[in-house]
């Protein structure tokens, strides 16, 4: 099974019994995820909560580093960390043909 | 009539009467109106109105107060309530989106089986009630304070006017309400915040500039018998293992709470769901971001009105707000020695986490139209998450259970709208003698809704995505024991339902137990789905089904 056969929304019909594009497309979903879920435990629960004291020894502009990403740094690395997401399933859906963009998507 | 009055009326008539316009504009008639708006809602309006729905009373009222005396530890807040929108963005909205009904209870009973639907309808109920109370009490606050009602006409007033937009408009209605209350809510906290900033610092961007106070508020803090703002972990009796179990409670919590979650069931398409998560949390990052800042510049003003000042002396808010009884002053001390924001603690001067928000004009010496508009943001904040946790109960109450369990078939249209629309006004009945008797602190209330939210919803609708063999007798096993187990301990310690608060547990606080009760329920409805027989192959092919986003371009599949 070529990945070439299943790429784009060209329009040609894969053969009609065929799902395997779908364990990919959700290999590569997942794997995004896990990616993505281990930078959001990092900052929030390893910065801001497990090693805050040691983080904290560093001051900038005021800010006890620790205390920083408690209260404002992981908060915007979570903002991102979506924005990401759906930037990213937007490159997915497209490769496997099931993008939703036309007016916000094919809505039935 | 004083200034403030006024201005509080003036913002108040001005905001009701423009939820109230939106409202009638968007009356229903349809049940799919009445329950998810249709499904039409565009993303940057459903990020807003899930930012409204999701920033309550304890966001707008409680949180920097609370922050302001926790200090660092209020991190716990800040992170739990914002990274749970990280999972609910990656692991549940879209999937949920796509399978796209009307109901969190539906899905699972559908995924399920029709008794783990009502297990969940039942869920849905308790929780989004507990949380409900929380968000009636905080508009009485308001009203209390700024138009001298009573706490008990505050919380009546507040009914009445959710009553009348959300059982005229339902989901269609309570979503361009919530727009508006976004609107409302932000502005009102975000300019007094720059204004307090640019006031005590010079630099107006309160994000930025509250560091350059941390030493000063440390100082400050110590003189007074208070724990220093900075310090890690001494803002909870439990220390680093309760913080990051609270943390993780009130992520799981969120990503759980099921009026967050319907509110995804609003757009278009999934990928619209994907980026509604992402506007809800950069418009919620707009407050949650100044929320430790106000905490830290209204504590600092705080302290140094009353430094060296005795009782006769004190600034003028501490009169005002004295007439609610949530600031209470020792008038043998002779100056002010220390501060405390518990009732018990024996301080020279005692205040309420709750009101600290709505003073900061007050304390920090802004006008009088500002202090108005803060009153107008905190009831946009109450009234708008107050209205969708009212359609939980009323879709759970009406779709989930009157509609499968008693009245299984031949329920008209214009019938399934008017038991609806009785469902909401009976809890908006109920919700009113509760918010009048509220168990705790504002936002200790809410954060029990969301223990009972980490240790029921989010495991099975999880599990429920990711894997397959999760099956119903598992599901009804883990969703029962999570709920026992979560509110057994807090029944156990907390003095809420008249039973006497005993010790926590391995310094386990109440509101970090969520955490624990939600892998109570992953580890039994695991075991149980693998002792029972696994779900239908139509249901597999549901759970198939539902992880991508439409059906394949030129790909017929049925």
């Amino acid at each position: 099974m070529s990945d070439v056969a299943h790429e784009g929304t060209s329009g040609v019909p894969p053969e009609a019994e065929d799902t395997s594009w779908r364990q990919r497309y959700w290999k590569k979903n997942l794997r995004l995820m896990i990616v993505l879920l281990a930078i959001w435990f990092t900052v929030s629960f390893g910065f801001g909560i497990l090693l805050i004291e040691p983080l904290n020894n560093i001051v900038i502009m005021g800010f006890p580093l620790g205390l920083w990403f408690a209260q404002q740094g992981s908060i915007y690395v979570f903002v991102i960390l979506i924005l990401v997401y759906a930037l990213w399933m937007d490159r997915i859906d497209d490769e496997f043909g099931v993008a939703e963009r036309n007016g916000e998507g094919g809505y039935k | 009539m004083t200034e403030t009055q006024f201005w509080t009326f003036f913002f108040i008539i001005l905001t009701f009467g423009l939820y109230i316009i939106i409202a009638w504009r968007s009356r229903v008639k349809e049940t799919k109106e009445f329950y998810v708006a249709s499904q039409g809602v565009p993303t940057l309006a459903n990020g807003a109105a899930i930012a409204a729905d999701w920033m309550s009373a304890a966001s707008f009222i409680g949180m920097a107060g609370l922050i302001a005396f926790l200090g660092s530890d209020g991190s716990v807040y800040l992170m739990g309530w914002t990274g749970g929108y990280v999972l609910l963005a990656l692991l549940l909205a879209p999937y949920l989106r796509k399978w796209g009904k009307f109901t969190v209870p539906e899905f699972v009973g559908d995924r399920y089986s029709e008794s783990v639907r009502i297990v969940a309808a039942v869920c849905a109920i308790v929780v989004s009630f507990t949380y409900v109370v929380g968000q009636m009490a905080g508009g009485g606050i308001v009203f209390s304070r700024f138009l001298g009602l009573s706490i008990e006409w505050g919380v009546v007033l507040v009914a009445v006017v959710i009553f009348f937009y959300a059982v005229l408009g339902g989901m269609k209605g309570i979503t361009y309400t919530q727009v508006a209350q976004y609107t409302v809510l932000i502005i009102a906290y975000l300019i007094p915040a720059f204004a307090v900033a640019y006031q005590t610092t010079g630099i107006p961007v309160p994000q930025i500039s509250y560091g350059r106070i941390l030493a000063e508020l440390d100082a400050l803090s110590t003189e007074f018998g208070l724990s220093e703002f900075t310090e890690a972990f001494a803002g909870r009796a439990g220390g680093q293992v309760d913080v990051f179990l609270v943390t993780l409670s009130l992520m799981l919590g969120t990503a759980g709470l099921p009026h967050v979650i319907i509110r995804f069931y609003t757009t278009k398409t999934v990928r619209g769901a994907r980026y509604s998560a992402f506007w809800a949390l950069f418009f919620i990052s707009l407050l949650y971001l100044t929320a430790p800042a106000v905490g830290a510049f209204t504590k600092l003003n705080l302290l140094q009105g009353v430094q060296g000042q005795g009782p006769d002396t004190l600034p003028n808010w501490i009169n005002t707000w004295g007439a609610t009884g949530l600031v209470t002053v020792n008038e043998d001390a002779e100056t002010i020695q220390t501060v405390s924001n518990l009732a018990t603690s024996g301080a020279d001067l005692i205040v309420n986490n709750d009101i600290l928000v709505l003073a900061s004009p007050e304390i920090g010496g802004l006008p009088a139209p500002i202090v108005g508009l803060m009153a107008a943001g905190g009831m946009a904040a109450a009234m708008s998450t107050a209205a969708g946790l009212l359609l939980v109960i009323s879709s759970a109450a009406s779709h989930d259970l009157y509609f499968r369990v008693i009245k299984k078939t031949g329920a008209s249209e214009k019938e399934q709208m008017l038991v609806g629309r009785i469902a909401m006004a009976v809890a908006i009945l109920v919700a009113i003698w509760a918010g009048i008797n509220p168990p705790a602190f504002v936002a200790q209330v809410v954060a029990f809704a969301f223990g009972l939210a980490a240790s029921t919803f989010f495991p099975i609708l999880i599990l429920g995505i990711f894997w397959k063999k999760a099956n119903g007798p598992g599901a009804t096993a883990g969703m029962l024991s999570g709920l026992a187990f979560t509110a057994t301990y807090m029944i156990y310690t907390l003095e809420v339902f008249g039973t006497g608060a005993n010790d926590h547990i391995l310094n386990v606080s109440p509101e970090g137990i969520g955490a624990i009760g939600a892998a109570v329920n992953f580890t039994v409805t695991i075991i149980v789905s693998k002792l029972t027989k696994p779900p239908s192959p139509l249901v597999q092919e549901m759970v198939e089904e539902i992880r991508y986003p439409q059906t394949r371009t030129a790909a017929v599949r049925s």
